[in-house]
Parts: C-alpha cells; sequence; structure tokens
C-alpha cells in the first residue's frame, strides 16, 4: 500500500491504496465518483477523461499514486452548486448526446479545449476532441455545443429555445 | 483489467533512480508518462515487481535553449515540447511530427523520452529524431554517455538503453535555414501511422544541398532513407527534380504487413509519401 494524498473536486482526500489501482478506479470505487466512466480497455475512448493539474487526461492511464500531491477535477466538480458548467448547460441545450456514456468524458476535454483556445474553428473542435469516441450522435451537436459555450451563447434556460436548441428541434421535423 | 500487483517507488532524482534500478534488476519497470507502459501492463503483457516512477525528478523536465542547441529533458511531455517557442522555431519537424501524436490526453502525460525508449517502430518520434540527427544521453552506473540518434534504435522496442540505465535527455541542433515536413498517413484520426515521412531539407538557389529523412513504421525501427538523402542532394527543388531520389524511399526497408496494408503499399507510400514531404520541406 501507498500512502497518497490529493485535491479531488475542490475537497482534500488522503487514502492509502495499492501501487496498481488506477486513478479512475480510485476516483469511481474509493470516492464514489462515478461521473467518471469507463467506456474501453485501451485508452482509446476518452470516456473517463479527467483534469490532472488543469490539464485533461485519461483517468484509466493514470495511476492513483502518479496523482499524489495533485489537483483532480471530476465532471462531478464542475458545476458551481445547482448552476452548470457553460459547456455542461451548451450540452444540454443543443442536445449533443443520445445515450450520454460520452458525455463526462466529452465535457471535461472540452472544456480544456476552450481554455486553450476560447475561439476554436469547427476543425480545430473535431481535432481537439478526436481523443474521446461517441457512438451514437455522429458528432454534429456535440460540435456545436462546444461552438455554442465558445460563443458564450448558453443561455441557461433550455426551456426557453436558445437559438442553438430550436435549430436541432428544427432539424428533427423534417 | 487492471495490472498485476507491483511495489511502488518514486525516486526524487536521477541517482535514487538509478540506485533502485542497480537494486531491483530486470524486476524493474521504468515509468515515464505511462501512455504506452499502462496500457501494457493493464494487458498484462509484463509484469513488473517493482515500478519505478520517474515523475518527481523536476530536473528530467527541464527544456534548455543552450543557443546552438536545445535539450530536452526526458521527461519533457508532449505538450511542453508543443508549448515551447524555440522549439517550435527551430525544430519545426519535431514540432509537427509531435502535434499528430495520438490525441490531447496522452500529450498531456506521454514524454519524449518514454516514446523513444518504447521504441515502436510505427510510433511518431523516431524518424524526426533520426532526421535532425538528435544526441541522446544516457545515463548509468559508470556515468554518462552519449549516444547518435543513429545508433540509438537497435531493434523492435529495443534501444542502446541498457536495462540498469536511464535516458536523460535529448539534444537537437538548432535547424534554423532548413525547411522541414512531417507526412502522416492514417486511414481515420487518432491513428498510429501506417506510413510517415519525416523530411528536413536546405535548400540553395532552388537546389537541395542537404537532405535528411526518416522514415516511420518501414522496419523494425525508425530508419534513414539514406539513398534518397545522397540522391537528393544536388537536385532541383521541383516535383520533377526530386522524383528519382524520391523512387528510392523504400530501397533496403522490410516494412510490416498488416490489415493497413502489406509490405509492397507500404514500400509505395513511401515513396509517394518521401515526394510530397520533401516538396513541402522545400517550401514548393
Ligand atoms: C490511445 C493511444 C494512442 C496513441 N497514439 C500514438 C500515435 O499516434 N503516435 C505515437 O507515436 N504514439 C502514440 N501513442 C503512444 C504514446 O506516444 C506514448 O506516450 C509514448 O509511446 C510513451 O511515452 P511515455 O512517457 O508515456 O512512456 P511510458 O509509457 O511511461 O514508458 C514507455 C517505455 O519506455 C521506458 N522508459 C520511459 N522513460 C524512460 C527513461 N527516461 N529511461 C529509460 N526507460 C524509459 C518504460 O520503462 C517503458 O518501457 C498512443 C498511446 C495511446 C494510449
Ligand atoms: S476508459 Fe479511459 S480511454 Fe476509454
Ligand atoms: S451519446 Fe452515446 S456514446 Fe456519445
Amino acid at each position: 500500500m501507498t500512502k497518497i494524498q490529493l485535491t479531488v473536486d475542490g475537497a482534500k482526500v488522503s487514502d492509502d491504496v495499492e501501487p496498481r489501482m488506477l486513478l479512475v478506479q480510485y476516483l469511481r470505487e474509493k470516492l464514489g465518483k462515478t461521473g467518471t466512466v469507463i467506456g474501453c480497455d485501451t485508452s482509446n475512448c476518452g470516456a473517463c477523461t479527467v483534469h490532472l493539474d488543469g490539464r485533461s487526461v485519461k483517468s484509466c492511464n493514470v495511476l492513483a499514486v502518479q496523482a499524489d500531491g495533485s489537483e483532480v477535477t471530476t465532471i462531478e466538480g464542475l458545476a458551481e452548486g445547482s448552476v452548470l458548467h457553460p459547456v455542461q448547460e451548451a450540452f444540454r441545450e443543443c442536445h449533443a448526446l443520445q445515450c450520454g456514456f460520452c458525455t463526462p468524458g466529452m465535457i471535461m476535454q472540452s472544456v480544456d479545449l476552450l481554455k486553450d483556445n476560447p475561439d476554436p474553428s469547427e476543425e480545430e473542435i473535431r481535432v481537439g476532441i478526436e481523443g474521446n469516441l461517441c457512438r451514437c450522435t455522429g458528432y454534429h451537436n456535440i460540435v456545436r455545443a462546444v461552438q455554442t459555450a465558445a460563443a458564450g451563447k448558453v443561455s441557461g434556460d433550455a426551456e426557453a429555445g436558445s437559438p442553438a436548441a430550436t435549430a436541432e428541434t428544427e432539424k428533427v421535423e423534417v | 483489467m487492471i495490472p498485476t500487483q507491483f511495489d511502488y517507488v518514486a525516486p526524487g532524482s536521477v541517482d535514487e533512480a538509478l540506485a533502485a534500478l542497480a537494486q531491483h534488476g530486470d524486476d524493474a519497470k521504468v515509468l515515464a508518462g505511462g501512455q504506452s507502459l499502462l496500457p501494457v501492463l493493464r494487458m498484462r503483457l509484463n509484469a513488473p515487481e517493482v515500478v519505478i516512477d520517474l515523475g518527481k525528478i523536476d530536473a528530467l523536465r527541464e527544456i534548455r535553449d543552450e543557443g546552438d542547441t536545445i535539450t530536452i529533458g526526458a521527461m519533457a511531455t508532449y505538450q511542453s515540447i508543443l508549448d515551447h517557442t524555440g522549439i517550435k522555431g527551430s525544430l519545426r519537424l519535431l514540432h509537427q511530427a509531435i502535434s499528430e501524436v495520438a490525441d490531447p490526453q496522452i500529450r498531456h502525460r506521454g514524454t519524449l523520452g518514454g516514446a523513444l525508449v518504447h521504441a515502436d517502430p510505427a510510433g511518431d518520434c523516431g524518424a524526426p529524431t533520426l532526421a535532425l540527427e538528435a544526441d541522446l544521453v544516457i545515463q548509468g552506473p559508470s556515468g554518462e554517455r552519449t549516444v547518435a540518434a543513429t545508433d540509438f534504435f537497435e531493434d523492435l522496442f529495443t534501444t542502446a538503453v541498457g536495462d540498469d540505465e536511464l535516458l536523460t535527455a535529448i539534444r537537437f541542433r538548432k535547424h534554423d535555414g532548413w525547411g522541414s515536413h512531417y507526412e502522416k498517413f492514417v486511414r481515420v484520426a487518432h491513428q498510429w501511422p501506417i506510413v510517415s515521412i519525416a523530411a528536413a531539407v536546405k535548400v540553395d538557389g532552388g537546389t537541395i544541398s542537404e537532405a535528411r529523412i526518416g522514415l516511420v513504421n518501414m522496419g523494425s525501427t525508425a530508419l534513414r532513407a539514406s539513398a534518397t538523402e545522397a540522391a537528393l542532394v544536388g537536385a532541383q527543388a521541383t516535383a520533377e527534380g526530386v522524383a528519382e531520389a524520391c523512387a528510392k524511399a523504400a530501397d533496403g526497408t522490410n516494412p510490416p504487413s498488416d490489415l493497413n496494408g502489406d509490405a509492397d503499399y507500404r514500400r509505395h507510400l513511401a515513396t509517394v509519401l518521401t515526394k510530397r514531404a520533401v516538396l513541402k520541406a522545400a517550401g514548393g
């Protein structure tokens, strides 16, 4: 067992862990943060993406002991109380998900992308999320959500019908 | 799947890491960014008794501009290399190749040192390291030695770094005044190269005066296309001028056959991609 101390979603935690424990296992099994999901066995899918000291990483490809002394943010640490993070809100408004399994990782990667490049082109968004796979949406609404968040056009009120949400409804009706 | 049980040490200095390696010998495995080692351990293709994590040795993460050279610590992440303005300016070939490795998450963790010691012939970093004629600094129980890139890659997943040694840094001569281009051929985004070409050329008045060509996935290690390099000297930097030299790009290679293409396909691809890379490097 190895002792680790880190900050997860703003809270200090300290634990004895087996060195072989993956960060994603630690988050899910020890801390109960099941918002971060496991989608593959090969570190290809990106569903497990979290931020480690401010940068996105695949938490299935990091040992918990490697995160000792670090700050981890998961999808559960993005919202401020009941107020969603603008990228979460944009995913909701643009209907950027179907089954939702890729969503935690997609959102964490999109937040990282926008931090680096607050005004990405469509191409830059597609390249920026290339390490995150979605089996459902075909990516279009995900890209639209990132564009919406980047443009600061998140209304925070999906029912009122934001431009993005309206556009999507029209598309579905056609 | 998760790895088998192992003991873990995170030394604070290169000397401590070397001592741990000396103590545990074959039973130990060095951990850098973990982006190749952790998948290997999770698939249980390797089961070391001890993992020696270099992550706490800050000195190995340094990138130093030394005037004519830039020395990159073995533990510098792909991302920190991409963020370094000197590298973007004077080692454009390396910068471009690294920008095409894997995805952002993996580039935030993976290191140049780890990629080179891992020595996957399909990896993106070996070819630019060869083409830019880097020197690799290796430290072991008997001190430090420097190995030229051409002598570093020995075989599939095998380098000049011994079991009791560490790669500590990679030293590049600045390539101001050279043109370069990394041409990566993949079928889908986020894929390992089927074949890639790393080309660096010097052009004087429309004529190529020097050329260095690195090949990815054309044999059991990253390779240099020596016949093409020699034949390019004196060639006009035009499609016609470089055609004959680039047709030699696969000479002497023994590329793999797999679902992405057989060896003949790769040999053909290498000639086409080399021509593209050389022309782009020459500014055409
Ligand atoms: C999904 C996915 C996609 C990928 N796609 C690509 C791609 O398109 N192109 C590409 O080139 N790579 C790709 N990679 C591999 C990636 O580039 C790895 O990061 C890199 O190969 C290894 O660097 P690392 O720092 O993570 O090393 P580690 O995984 O920690 O170590 C790799 C090996 O090197 C040894 N080692 C590491 N550092 C040292 C040292 N300083 N001294 C002695 N031994 C050392 C370790 O013991 C281990 O055997 C991909 C990886 C994944 C998971
Ligand atoms: S679960 Fe981590 S990348 Fe798929
Ligand atoms: S919404 Fe189902 S995988 Fe993306």
